[in-house]
């Protein structure tokens, strides 16, 4: 079974959450990242999502990794969609199952936020009157070093 | 030879997904600067690189047949 995938289809969230279901879990938290209209006030008519793929996977298993050290008994499973999308549609489903709620829920946080950190998929977004690929032109997230700090890699 | 892969805006910048060259030798930093010379519209001053899908540093050497791409700051979730 492939817990971590890139989807060129639409998710099916059932399919990612019957991934974690084990006998040892009491809980099963699902994240749904979806396609938002409005961004500062600026609307979206569409997103594009592109992944270098076979190392976006890669990263993926590697936060699952991360997640299974850090709370045990942890079932992850992680699905992100490339392509074109439009508003509302599903970009990523994330679920955590184990023992306890209260890491169910840290773990699944935890996924998203690396995904946002170290898995190289981006998204280019299509306003009324323009595109843009988001994280570039405002610089606002720089890499002097040419690769993500200690710090980024080894949680 | 060596494979180098553009993606966002990168992809944009250069006009094309892939190059092939030979940065055998190479540190990326000076990799990053051949480019640069190449395509006077890629800025890799804010990219991080990976070599054989690894994050790699400016002071890492490829090697012959390494595949090497330059990662933006990636946008995911």
């Amino acid at each position: 079974m492939n817990f971590y995938e890139i989807s060129k289809e639409p998710i099916i969230i059932q399919e990612v959450i019957d991934k974690v279901v084990q006998r040892e879990a009491g809980a099963i938290t699902t994240f749904i990242g979806t396609v938002r209209e409005l961004t500062h006030g600026k609307k979206t008519l569409y997103l594009i999502y592109e992944a270098y793929e076979s190392m976006a996977v890669k990263k993926l298993e590697q936060i699952g990794q991360e997640i299974k050290e850090r709370w045990s008994g942890t079932e992850v499973a992680i699905t992100h969609r490339v392509g074109k999308l439009d508003i509302t549609d599903i970009a990523v489903v994330i679920a955590v199952s184990t023992p306890h709620r209260a890491d169910a829920y840290e773990a699944n946080r935890y996924a998203i936020e690396r995904i946002k950190e170290i898995v190289p998929i981006w998204k280019k977004e299509h306003w009324e009157d323009g595109e843009e690929w988001i994280g570039n032109q405002l610089e606002t997230v720089a890499y002097p070093k040419g690769k993500p700090e200690e710090k980024d890699l080894n949680e | 030879m060596n494979n180098i892969l553009f993606f966002a805006h990168l992809r944009d910048a250069v006009g094309r997904e892939s190059v092939q060259l030979d940065a055998s030798g190479k540190t990326v930093a000076e990799l990053k600067q051949l480019i640069t010379d190449k395509y006077e519209a890629v800025n890799l001053e804010h990219v991080m690189t990976a070599i054989n899908e690894e994050f790699a540093s400016n002071e890492d050497v490829i090697h012959d047949g390494d595949e090497v791409a330059f990662i933006p700051p990636v946008s995911g979730g």
